[in-house]
């Protein structure tokens, strides 16, 4: 990383985005104190990372990509340990046990290994550990690494649970589908910021339109309209092609002649709300030639 | 049914794998056509990783039986390994090992003949894109360069079958897009692609999909075929807050499942008339203001989630 420099505001669920190697994960370890910067300092809740490093730990919770759990306890002993570790209040546990509970739906297995949970289910209780102590900033490393479409849901459940009752959140992702959910994001790119800004901000930042084609032979389509004059960017998404244009009335007609004279037969195509994936590509890429 | 012609790559008839009292893989039977890309889906726990690992000589099924690149499952397993690339999401790769070492490695392992592997490494490096890389130790390169290294190796001996376990778990946009297109390159020369992803933009790029909950395969058909198939229909709605909104959504009457999907939420309800009239007062009381409100094509994510709900949720193993 190179002279990061950001602040995220209380309350705020906040994503660190960025190509592979960009420094997400370099990013939250620094903040979480694991990793000392070579210059620099970071504060959280005005606490000084590099000066007060332990009072800086009691206030967050930071889970890495391997959080640990302890495989031969049961789910309800590993959120115990983390209660004593923490040294959560008796009379305050089965009330907060309970609420991660409803939100992780953990509670039917709480009896049970958590050397025997399903992948999902034991990112789902590493994170109700890290948050047994009510933390005020959340730091997590891509939470929903490796995890199934329904257990993806409930982990954002519990997210923005504790983000609606004030708890400041700092979390990584490679899914764009993800980032729309936060406040603000941060894209990283060869160790600093090339973007910060909400969702709708960077969307409006792309300065063009995009165009969604429903195409045969959709990998082909895409390198017939790279050298096309009117086309910015060209990527697969899901079954379709997104098309970057500056102006989708102007541009659309073009790009549906230049498929059809390729000898494509074009299914669909219409113009729709750029997604922070066609943004994060285009702005990579111009980064990138720049 | 078949996405592509000729003989089936992968055939599974019965397919079942216990472990003592617990049935990890229950009576599993598909078929997988040559150069096909076949998508594995399921939540984790599902039996995906167990039938991967007959599949790839591995482990012994229980009982049933099958063929993989033409060798039977229970009396094949060598010539199984050896017809078959395979790619986890750990890899092997050795990242105190240069790129090129780590290509000379696997060559050696899969036996790949001496006069061939030069062509095969440059084949490697070409098509990963890491041919001005090649000196670099491994455990140095980003993610996804690793991963595409990792595919590489994985099919320097050209083994008809590639068995590709979340290959792109945790990997950027473009990188995921560069493996992809890999991917279709390998198929396109006749490659038969196995998949498991949990994300379902990823699964729209597969011929066919086969989704498996508790050791059961539980739908089995192209991407459109899926969407087509839901029952339940979808609302997107369009709100001020979407977690909130999905929070006052919870056991409301007529609404099966409310999730986020991105900023909108994905509703799958009993009703499409009943619930239109009734969701925008319900997220108006929980002050939520809802700016649009319309019946949409499910995502594979719907379809998903709302498959694995009918067959009694995702796995407790």
């Amino acid at each position: 990383m190179d002279g990061l420099t950001f602040t995220v505001g209380r309350g705020e669920l906040f994503g660190l985005v960025g190509p592979d190697g960009a420094g997400k994960t370099t990013t939250l370890r620094m903040l979480a104190g694991v990793l000392r910067p070579s210059s620099g300092d970071a504060k959280l809740n005005g606490v000084s990372v590099a000066r007060d490093p332990e009072r800086v730990k009691h206030d967050l919770a930071y889970m890495s990509q391997r959080f640990g759990l302890y495989t031969d306890l049961t789910v309800l002993e590993n959120l115990e340990f983390y209660a004593d570790l923490y040294q959560v209040p008796r009379a305050e546990r089965s009330a907060r046990l309970e609420r991660l509970f409803r939100f992780s739906n953990l509670g039917p297995f709480r009896d049970r290994l958590a050397g025997k949970l399903s992948g999902g289910m034991k990112q789902k209780l590493g994170l109700s550990c890290a948050l047994i102590h009510q933390p005020e900033i959340l730091l997590l490393d891509e939470p929903t690494f490796g995890v199934d479409p329904i257990s993806r849901r409930d982990l954002w459940l519990i997210i923005h649970e504790m983000v609606a009752q004030g708890v400041t959140a700092v979390v990584s992702t490679a899914y764009m589908d993800e980032a729309e959910r936060f406040d603000r994001l941060a894209l990283l790119h060869r160790g600093g910021v090339l973007a910060l800004d909400t969702p709708d901000a960077l969307r409006g930042s792309l300065g063009g339109a995009v165009l969604a084609v429903l195409v045969d032979r959709v990998r082909a389509a895409r390198e017939a309209l790279r050298r096309h004059p009117a086309v910015r960017g060209a990527t697969v998404f899901g079954d379709r092609l997104h098309v970057t244009v500056r102006d989708a009335g102007a541009d659309a007609p073009q790009v549906e002649a230049a498929l059809r004279d390729g000898g494509f037969s074009v299914r669909e195509l219409r113009p729709v709300e750029p997604s922070l994936e066609d943004v994060f590509i285009m702005r990579i890429a111009m980064a990138e030639a720049a | 049914m078949t996405a592509r012609g000729g003989a089936p790559a992968v055939v599974a008839e019965g397919l079942t794998r216990r472990f003592g009292d617990f049935v990890a893989v229950d009576h599993v039977s598909f078929e997988v056509g040559g150069g096909e890309i076949f998508g594995f889906l399921g939540p984790n726990g599902a039996g995906k990783t167990t039938t991967i690992r007959i599949l790839t000589g591995l482990l012994l099924p229980t009982s049933g039986r099958g063929t993989v690149a033409g060798h039977d499952l229970m009396t094949g397993t060598r010539a199984i390994k050896r017809s078959i690339g395979y790619m986890s999401q750990l890899f092997s790769l050795y990242g105190d090992l240069t790129v090129e070492e780590n290509i000379a490695f696997f060559s050696r392992l899969y036996g790949v003949p001496g006069a061939r592997r030069a062509v095969r490494r440059d084949w490697v490096l070409e098509m990963a894109g890491l041919a001005e890389q090649r000196d670099r130790l491994t455990a140095e390169l980003p993610l996804g360069w690793k991963q595409r290294l990792a595919l590489g190796c994985a099919v320097l001996h050209e083994p008809p079958i590639l068995f590709l376990d979340e290959p792109t778990s945790g990997v950027d946009p473009i990188s995921r897009s560069a493996f992809w297109d890999l991917i279709y390159a390998l198929a396109d020369q006749g490659t038969t692609i196995f998949v498991t992803t949990h994300y379902m933009e990823e699964a729209e790029y597969c011929h066919r999909l086969a989704l498996m909950n508790r050791g059961k395969l539980i739908a089995l058909d192209t991407p459109r075929g899926l969407r087509a198939a839901m029952r339940e229909p979808i609302l997107e709605v369009r709100v001020s807050d979407a977690p909130r909104g999905a929070e006052a959504l919870m056991a409301v009457p007529g609404v099966i499942e409310a999730a986020m999907f991105g900023r909108v939420l994905h509703v799958a309800v009993t009703d499409v008339a009943g619930a239109r009239a009734a969701l925008p007062a319900r997220l108006t009381a929980h002050g939520v203001t809802v700016t649009g409100i319309e019946q949409i094509e499910p995502s594979l994510e719907d379809v998903f989630v709302a498959l694995v709900r009918a067959e009694g949720g995702a796995p407790v193993d």
